[in-house]
């Protein structure tokens, strides 16, 4: 017990005063991706539910926060809390069609829903079609400190985030969670005990859209610009591989995801060769080999360290 | 002379049935891998690409001509698919069948980053072979007689690939391992191999509907993305499983696209998503579905 507290103390202290030691804009883009991933982890790795349809939740938000700050003039909270709303209304409306479907319909519907939402983004007149919504200001959070502060907008994404993955630690580990892990596990029994179980992943679903809301609108506000970029298939793709690389079904996996793919960019921006590609070999070999992801592959080295331990200790 | 207005109605429906023939061929392909396989072959949009891209680079580099390529392209994509198939997909039988559409997420990525890296992101013209251009006149109204083709050429294939599962013996077995594979190999069928031709077969009939598309589309590395989209949302409308459903399903929407764009232009890329909404709401199998 100790071991993991000294470890939370430390990745605390390294949270902390990253900003000062490594660029503050990647650490930031990477937090904006681990939550989308985190939301996409809640809804498959614990829900059993696969949403190829993040983009929506993702894009839409990225469009309302950045129409609330640019056009409204809203504090960065409210354009922020406007964007995660709508989120969830998407997802909402995602899960009166979508909810009856189960695991594979279920990925194809959200993808083509999404696609759907992508083109209503790309014809509504709010957001300039191609052009997009440029020149977001951050704002003055609560009217009193800039966010357009580097260091300022670090730690307000760091906050944000942070009590965004309690909350989702907090569903996970509560009544409401232990239902929809019977549910997952076994739906026809879950069921018959009286459970009514598409309201059950229904709520999932909202909570899941509204999390990458979050990440969306924070990540406008990084950016300051919202693109149909955000909307696309494609950024629903990404989404899955954070996930699917971090680790599935665990709470370290996304923000481990998140980092690999953030490095992966990093170390190939200079070099010719697409990293899309490399990224999606990671994905297959992960697919086919590493389904636990990076944090599965920790646990496993772990494990092993146990075993010698003990291996040793016994000697 | 014919009311000018009708005349243009009936081209747009025929351009809608052009689309609908690329979406009919697609559609199939997936159908008849998900319905022996069970995983939704998200690759198949790259091997439309790949299809319409070797056709391209036959011309270009070979001056192999279109009707070359009709042959040489699905049996190329087809034979590099079988393998794997045989090497990496099947290894994801015996898991949640989630992992194969994730596993040909990857491959798809690779695909067209690997097209991309080659040839850029714009796309390039194929031009439409000697022997089929020109028009067709049918008294009242002018078609291009390439257009015409793929029309044809498409209800033929997949008319043939309907009668093929559904009337013959070998489609006997295809039919017979969707429902029971181990049963089926207790009498003697080597259902791995079964599986490796189905796979086969689809991806090949993903590279036809890339031929044939070439000379309409442009060949970029990304073709295969939008579309694949659609013909996802035709066959849940048509009802996953089901080859004539996604058939009949294919046809009516890429018509249904057209009319739309008459209709209401901006809302014609949308059609096809609002009304799978609708069908998932009023009849959630599909319009041929069967409830699982």
């Amino acid at each position: 017990m100790t071991i993991k507290l000294i470890l939370a103390v430390l990745v605390a202290v390294v949270a902390l005063v990253a900003p000062f030691l490594l660029y503050p804009f990647l650490l930031m883009k990477m937090m904006c991706l681990a939550l989308v991933a985190a939301s996409f982890n809640l809804l498959f790795g614990f829900g059993g539910m696969l949403s190829f349809g993040h983009a929506a939740f993702i894009g839409s938000a990225a469009y309302l926060t950045s129409y609330a700050a640019k056009v409204l003039h809203l504090d960065p909270m409210l354009s922020i809390l406007l964007g995660v709303a709508t989120a969830a209304l998407i997802g909402l409306a995602f899960g009166m069609v979508a909810i009856r479907r189960r695991g594979i319909q279920f990925a194809m519907i959200t993808l083509a829903l999404s696609q759907l939402v992508y083109f209503v983004l790309l014809q509504a007149p709010f957001t300039h079609g191609e052009d997009g919504l440029q020149d977001v200001p951050r704002g003055m959070l609560f009217g009193i400190v800039s966010l357009q502060n580097s260091i300022n907008m670090y730690y307000f994404i760091l906050g944000t985030a942070v009590l965004a993955m309690a909350a989702i630690y907090r569903l996970v580990n509560s009544p409401f969670g232990q239902i929809l892990i019977a549910i997952r596990d076994n739906e026809a029994k879950a069921t018959s005990l009286g459970y009514n179980i598409h309201r059950y992943k229904l709520g999932l679903l909202v909570f899941a859209a509204a999390i990458a809301g979050l990440g969306g609108a924070l990540k406008a506000l990084l950016f300051q610009i919202a693109t149909l970029n955000d909307a696309t298939y494609i950024a629903s793709t990404e989404v899955v591989i954070v996930a699917v690389i971090g680790g599935l079904g665990t709470m370290s996996g996304p923000v481990l995801g998140a980092s690999a793919i953030i490095l992966l960019d990093w170390l190939f921006a200079e070099v010719e060769f697409p990293v899309m590609v490399v990224n999606g070999l990671v994905f297959m070999a992960c697919v086919l080999m590493f389904r636990q992801g990076i944090a599965g592959g920790i646990d496993g080295i772990k494990s092993h360290w146990n075993v010698l331990a003990k291996r040793v200790a016994n000697v | 002379m014919i009311d000018p207005s009708l005349q243009a109605l009936v081209s747009q429906i025929f351009l809608g049935l052009v689309n609908g023939s690329i979406y009919a061929l697609l559609s199939v392909g997936l159908t008849v891998i998900f319905g022996l396989l069970r995983i939704v072959n998200f690759v198949h949009g790259a091997q439309y690409m790949v299809g319409a891209f070797l056709s391209y680079i036959l011309l270009i580099e070979f001056g192999i001509g279109f009707w070359w390529s009709l042959l040489l392209s699905p049996l190329i994509v087809s034979a590099v698919s079988a393998v794997i198939e045989r090497v990496m997909i099947s290894r994801l039988y015996n898991i949640d069948h989630v992992y194969g559409l994730l596993f040909t997420l990857g491959l798809t990525l690779v695909t067209e980053g690997v097209f991309r890296y080659c040839f850029g992101s714009a796309g390039r013209a194929y031009v439409v072979p000697p022997s089929l251009s020109g028009t067709v006149d049918l008294g009242f109204v002018v078609f291009p007689r390439y257009r015409l083709f793929v029309v044809l050429a498409s209800i033929i294939i997949c008319f043939a690939t309907w009668l093929v599962i559904e009337k013959t013996r070998a489609g006997s077995y295809l039919r017979a391992a969707n429902e029971n594979p181990d049963l089926l190999r207790v009498f003697g069928v080597n259902v791995p191999l079964l599986l490796t031709a189905t796979y086969g077969f689809g991806a090949a009939l993903a590279a036809v509907a890339g031929t044939l598309a070439a000379p309409i589309y442009q060949v970029g590395p990304f073709m295969g993305g939008t579309i694949l989209i659609v013909v996802f949302a035709i066959v849940v409308i048509g009802g996953m499983g089901s080859i004539k459903g996604t058939i009949v399903a294919s046809y009516l929407l890429g018509v249904t696209e057209a009319l739309t764009k008459i209709a209401f232009p901006q809302a014609s890329s949308m059609a096809v998503f609002v009304i799978m909404a609708a069908v998932l709401v009023l009849r959630p199998e599909g319009l041929f579905g069967r409830n699982e």
